[in-house]
C-alpha cells in the first residue's frame, strides 16, 4: 500500500490510557472499592451525589499519581488543578466528573520503550491526571445491551473510583509498538503498586488515537479515536484494522473523518459511535469544591528518591550485563520477586541456563503445586546448584528435572538427592569403555553393521548404555566412545 | 429572652430546654408568617427532655433554633424550597446543624427559601410566600427569608442560615435583625445544597450581636469533608466593645448613591454619626469596581450553580416521573417540572456562560473581575478597618413588586454581592426605620476579622438601640 506519490504510508499513534488506582478507598469519599461485590453496596452521600456532599481528594491517589508520573520522566507541577466535565448520564450522579483540565498533575515525561531487536522507542508522555470513574450501568435483557434493553439498573459501586489518565503523544508507529510500549506501561505501574491493571476487569484501558500520513511527511493527518479496547491483543489488531481501513479510504480519494470509533473484537468490525459534530461540550470550569493541590516539594523528592529500579531499566541492564533476549528478560521482570530471583540465581550459574530454567522446567513444575519460585523450596542457591550438576554433566536433562521435582517435593538439596539415590551421571571413561566394549561383544550383529557403515547403529548402543545404566551414562560420552571402540 | 439569656437561665436551672421548645413550638404553631417548611414537634420536644434529664447540660443548654431548608438534616425533610426535592430524607445530617445539636441546640423546624438560595424575597419558593412581620403585605426578603422572618417573629431566638450574595445580610437587613456572612471557609459547607459553591457561606441570624457571636462561635472551624473549610485561627469571642476609639471606617462612595432610598440613606447616615460619637473615624472609601459586581456574580453563581443543580435528575432520590419512555424524556420531564422559572432562568444563563467559545468572554472574564473586586478591597482595607454602606438599596419591598422584573430584583443584592466575590466577613445591623420599615446597616472586614468585626456591631447596637420588636409582636 502506498500512497499516490509512490511513497508508503505511516501509521501515527497515541495512546490515552486509564488505570485504576490500588488505593483502599475511592477517589473523593472514603467507600472502600470493590469488584463483584453486591450492586449498590459500597456507597455513600457523597458519591451517590446526594445534595449537600462534597468531594475531599484521596491523598494515596495523589501518591500514587505522582509516583507513576515520577516513573514516566513527568514534571510534577507546583500546583495543579481539579475541573469538573459536565454530561448528563445515569452511570454519572453528580452530572459532571471530577477530572482534570489544563493543570494536571503530572506533565512533559518521557519513556524509553524496548523494541525488540530493535532500537529503543521515546514516547512522549504529555500527562497524567487524576479523575474519578463513573458507575457501571447493568442492561436487563437483550444480551446486556443497551440498545432494546428492557431495564437498565446502575451500579455505583463503581462510581468515584480513583483512575490516572496517561495520554502519549503521537510518537508510536504500529500496532506492534503500541502494544509493546503499553505492555511495558503496565509493568511499570504494577512494579510501583499503582494499579494491578487487570485488562479483564477493567483497570487497565486503552484509547488509541490512529492516523496515518505519507512516510517522511511531518505533519498528522485526522485521527479517529479507537475505543475501550480490553486486552492487548484486542488493541494490537484494533489499530491495525483502522490503520488498513484509513489507508483504503485515502487510496480510494476520500476522507477520514474525526470520530470515535469501537472495535468489535468478534467480527473485526469497527463502527462509529459519535462524531465530532456529536461530541460533546464538557462545559469544564475549576472544581470550586476543592482547592488547588499543591504537592509538597520535599514529599515528590522522597518520593522521586524512593522509586525502585523499574522493569524497563532492568531489562536494559540484563540485556547489557547478562546478554538475555527481549523475550527472556520480558518473561522474567514481570515481577519484582521473580526479577530478584532470577539475579540471585543468575549471581550463581550461567545467566541464560538460568532464565531457561526459571521460564520453563521450574514454573511448570511449581505451577502444579501452586507455589511461585521466591516462595518455593528451589532457593535461587539449589536451582544454581542442580544447573551446576546439569552443566558438569553429573545429570542428564531427564534426570536433572527428576532431581527438581525431588527438590520441590522435600526440600533437599540437590546434590544431597543425587548422592542419596546414587543418580549421578556416569562419566568416568574407564567404566564407560569397559560398558561399550561388553555390549558391542554382546550385539555382534549390530557392531557388524556399525563398523559397516549404518552410523544409525550408534544410537542403538547409546540407548543399550541408557538401559544398563539406569539412565545415568553421559549419552554423548557414550556416544564417542562407541565409535571409538568400533573403529568408526 | 436572647439566646444569650435562654442558655444563662437554662444552666442556672432557671428553666427547662423542654419549657423553651414548647414555648418556640407555640409560636412556630401561629406560623401566619409562613416561615417554617417542615416542623417535627414531638422530636424537638424530646430532644428537649432528653437534654433536660442528662446530667450534664451542653453548652448550648437546649436553646431552641431554626435552620434554613438548605441544610440537609437526617430527621427532617429537606427541600431546599424547591418541588424536584419534595419530600426528601436526607441521609445526613450537615456539620453546622451537627455541630449545634452537640453544643445542645434544638432543632425546631426548617424554614422557607428561595428555591435552591435563588432569589431576594423568598417568593422562588416552590412551597408557599414568606411574609415580614414588621409589615405582612411585604416581603422577609431572601434568600433566607424563613429564618430572618422566624428570628424577627420571635418564633425563634436565633436560626441558620446561608449567604451567597447577600442571602443572610438582606433579608436580616428587610426584617430588623442582625446576620452575618462569615469569611469564605469559615463554617463547613458539607449538608449545604450548593447554590453556587465558590460564593456559598452558612451564617447566624440572631436579634443581637452577641446572639450571633454565639452562634458562630459554635459552628466555624475545619471541617474534614469540606476541602474548602478553614482552621480557624482564634475562637470566636462574645464581643464586649461599647467604644470605637481609633476605629477607621470607610464608606462606600458607590453604594450610596442614587438608587438608595433617601429614607436608607438617611438611616446609615445617623449611623455613621454614632460612629463618629464612640470615637471611630468615618471617611469615603472607593470601590470602582463594585458596579461589575451584579453582572460578575450573574455569570459565576449561575455557572456554579448550572453543575450543581444538574444532579438533580431524579435517578437517585427526589421527584421522578415514571411516565417517560426513554433517559432523555426522564431528563426533561423530570426537571422540567421539578425547578421552578427562576432556576430554570439561572440554569441555562449559567450553561451559556460556561459552553465552548463563550467561556473566555463570559466565565473566565467574570474571575478575572472578581479578582479586581477583591483588589478594591484589600486597598481599601490599608486605609481603614470596616467597610459600611446600606445592606440594601430599600426598605422591605411588596409581595409580587419584582417578581416579573428578575433585573430589579437582582439589584437587591448590590450592596451585598462585591463582599460576597471577595469571600470577605460581613454582617447586617439594624440602623434604624424608614417608612416603619426596618433598614440594615453592613459592616465589612478584612478575612478572619470576625471577632473586631463583631465587636464594632456591638459597639454601634447599643448607641443605636434598635427595638427588634415589629409592630404587635411582643
Amino acid at each position: 500500500m502506498t500512497t499516490a506519490a509512490g511513497t508508503p504510508w505511516e501509521p501515527v499513534i497515541g495512546l490515552e490510557i486509564h488505570v485504576q488506582l490500588a488505593t483502599r478507598t475511592k477517589m473523593f469519599c472514603g467507600c472502600e472499592l470493590s469488584f463483584g461485590d453486591p450492586p449498590n453496596t459500597h456507597t455513600c452521600p457523597v458519591c451517590l451525589a446526594h445534595p449537600g456532599a462534597l468531594p475531599v481528594t484521596n491523598r494515596e491517589a495523589v501518591r500514587l499519581g505522582i509516583l507513576a508520573g515520577l516513573a514516566l520522566g513527568c514534571e510534577v507541577p507546583p500546583t495543579s488543578e481539579f475541573h469538573r466535565k459536565n454530561y448528563f448520564y445515569p452511570d454519572l450522579s453528580k452530572a459532571y466528573q471530577i477530572s482534570q483540565y489544563d493543570a494536571p498533575l503530572c506533565v512533559d515525561g518521557h519513556f524509553r520503550a524496548l523494541v525488540p531487536g530493535g532500537p529503543e522507542l521515546e514516547v512522549g508522555i504529555t500527562r497524567a491526571h487524576l479523575e474519578e470513574d463513573a458507575a457501571k450501568l447493568v442492561h436487563v435483557g437483550v444480551g446486556g445491551r443497551r440498545a432494546g434493553a428492557e431495564a437498565s439498573g446502575v451500579d455505583f459501586n463503581r462510581g468515584g473510583t480513583p483512575l490516572l489518565e496517561i495520554v502519549t503523544e503521537p510518537d508510536l508507529r504500529s500496532a506492534a509498538e503500541a502494544g509493546a510500549f503499553l505492555r511495558q506501561l503496565r509493568q511499570t505501574l504494577r512494579r510501583l503498586g499503582v494499579s494491578d491493571c487487570n485488562m479483564e476487569e477493567g483497570s487497565l484501558r486503552a484509547d488509541a488515537n490512529v492516523s496515518v500520513r505519507p512516510a517522511g511527511s511531518s505533519g498528522l493527518g485526522t485521527k479517529a479515536e479507537l475505543k475501550n479496547m480490553n486486552s492487548f491483543r484486542f488493541l494490537e489488531r484494533g489499530i491495525d484494522a483502522e490503520i488498513v481501513r484509513q489507508i483504503a479510504l485515502l487510496e480510494a480519494g476520500e476522507t477520514v473523518v474525526q470520530e470515535t470509533l469501537h472495535f468489535d473484537p468478534e467480527t473485526g468490525a469497527i463502527h462509529s459511535l459519535r462524531s465530532k459534530e456529536e461530541a460533546h461540550d464538557y462545559r469544564y470550569f475549576p472544581e470550586p469544591d476543592l482547592v488547588p493541590m499543591a504537592p509538597d516539594r520535599a514529599w515528590v523528592e522522597v518520593l522521586r528518591a524512593e522509586l525502585p529500579e523499574l522493569p524497563v531499566e532492568r531489562r536494559r541492564r540484563w540485556a547489557a550485563e547478562l546478554g538475555l533476549t527481549y523475550e527472556d528478560a520480558e518473561v522474567l521482570s514481570e515481577t519484582a520477586e521473580l526479577g530478584d530471583y532470577f539475579e540471585s540465581v543468575a549471581a550463581l550459574a550461567d545467566p541464560k541456563a538460568a532464565a531457561n530454567w526459571i521460564r520453563g522446567e521450574l514454573r511448570a513444575q511449581l505451577r502444579e503445586v501452586g507455589r511461585e519460585p521466591w516462595e518455593s523450596p528451589v532457593t535461587p542457591e539449589r536451582l544454581a546448584e542442580l544447573i551446576g550438576l546439569r552443566e558438569d554433566r553429573t545429570l542428564s536433562e531427564p534426570l536433572a528435572k527428576e532431581v527438581l521435582a525431588e527438590v520441590v517435593r522435600s526440600g533437599a538439596s540437590p546434590r544431597a538427592v543425587v548422592e542419596e539415590r546414587g543418580l549421578g551421571q556416569i562419566s568416568d571413561d574407564g567404566e564407560l569403555t569397559a560398558l561399550v566394549e561388553r555390549l558391542l561383544e554382546e550385539n555382534p550383529a549390530q557392531a557388524e553393521q556399525l563398523r559397516g557403515g549404518k552410523d544409525k547403529l550408534v544410537g542403538y548402543f547409546v540407548g543399550q548404555a541408557m538401559k544398563a545404566t539406569g539412565g545415568r551414562a553421559d549419552p554423548a560420552r557414550v556416544g564417542e566412545l562407541v565409535r571409538e571402540r568400533a573403529g568408526v | 429572652m436572647t439566646a444569650e439569656e435562654s442558655v444563662r437561665a437554662l444552666h442556672a436551672g432557671e428553666t427547662a430546654a423542654a419549657d423553651l421548645v414548647d414555648a418556640a413550638l407555640e409560636r412556630v404553631g401561629d406560623d401566619r408568617w409562613g416561615a417554617f417548611l417542615a416542623v417535627d414537634a414531638e422530636a424537638a420536644r424530646e430532644r428537649a427532655r432528653a437534654i433536660d434529664a442528662a446530667p450534664e447540660r451542653p453548652p448550648l443548654g437546649g436553646v431552641p433554633i431554626a435552620i434554613k431548608d438548605a441544610l440537609s438534616t437526617r430527621d427532617l425533610t429537606t427541600t431546599a424550597g424547591s418541588r424536584i426535592l419534595e419530600g426528601f430524607r436526607p441521609l445526613y445530617t450537615a456539620t453546622c446543624v451537627e455541630r449545634l445539636e452537640r453544643a445542645g441546640a434544638v432543632v425546631i423546624g426548617k424554614t422557607n427559601m428561595d428555591e435552591f438560595a435563588m432569589g431576594s424575597s423568598t417568593e422562588n419558593s416552590a412551597y408557599q410566600l414568606t411574609r415580614n412581620p414588621w409589615d405582612e403585605a411585604r416581603v422577609p426578603g431572601g434568600s433566607s427569608g424563613g429564618s430572618a422572618a422566624a428570628v424577627a417573629a420571635h418564633q425563634a431566638p436565633w436560626a441558620l442560615g446561608s449567604d451567597t450574595g447577600g442571602s443572610i445580610r438582606q433579608p436580616a437587613a428587610l426584617c430588623g435583625i442582625v446576620g452575618m456572612q462569615p469569611t469564605y471557609g469559615a463554617v463547613s459547607r458539607y449538608g449545604l445544597i450548593a447554590f453556587a459553591s465558590s460564593l456559598d457561606q452558612v451564617g447566624p441570624f440572631a436579634r443581637t450581636v452577641r446572639d450571633a457571636a454565639l452562634l458562630l462561635s459554635q459552628i466555624v472551624g475545619r471541617d474534614e469533608m469540606d476541602s474548602t473549610s478553614l482552621e480557624w485561627p482564634e475562637p470566636i469571642r462574645l464581643p464586649e466593645a461599647t467604644e470605637l476609639r481609633g476605629l477607621r471606617v470607610g464608606v462606600v462612595d458607590e453604594l450610596m448613591g442614587e438608587g438608595v432610598e433617601p429614607g436608607v440613606r438617611a438611616a446609615v447616615d445617623a449611623a455613621l454619626g454614632r460612629i463618629e460619637e464612640l470615637g471611630g473615624a468615618v471617611e469615603r472609601v472607593s470601590l470602582a469596581t463594585s458596579e461589575y459586581g451584579v453582572a460578575t456574580y450573574y455569570l459565576i453563581a449561575p455557572a456554579e450553580c448550572s453543575s450543581n443543580l444538574a444532579r438533580f435528575d431524579g435517578i437517585r432520590y427526589g421527584k421522578r416521573f415514571e411516565d417517560a419512555t426513554d433517559i432523555l424524556e426522564h431528563y426533561e420531564l423530570t426537571r422540567g417540572s421539578g425547578f421552578g422559572a427562576e432556576a430554570k432562568r439561572r440554569i441555562m444563563l449559567g450553561t451559556f456562560a460556561l459552553a465552548s467559545g463563550y467561556y473566555d468572554a463570559y466565565y473566565l472574564r467574570a474571575l478575572k473581575v472578581r479578582t479586581l473586586i477583591r483588589r478594591d478591597f484589600a486597598a481599601a482595607f490599608e486605609r481603614v478597618d470596616v467597610i459600611v454602606s446600606p445592606t440594601s438599596p430599600t426598605v422591605a419591598f411588596r409581595l409580587g413588586e419584582r417578581v416579573q422584573d428578575p433585573l430589579a430584583m437582582y439589584l437587591s443584592d448590590v450592596c451585598t454581592i462585591p463582599s460576597s466575590l471577595a469571600g470577605l466577613p460581613a454582617l447586617s445591623i439594624p440602623c434604624g426605620l424608614s417608612q416603619g420599615l426596618p433598614v440594615g446597616l453592613q459592616l465589612v472586614g478584612p478575612a478572619f476579622s470576625e471577632n473586631r468585626l463583631l465587636d464594632v456591631a456591638h459597639a454601634l447596637e447599643a448607641a443605636i438601640g434598635f427595638d427588634a420588636h415589629p409592630p404587635g409582636i411582643p
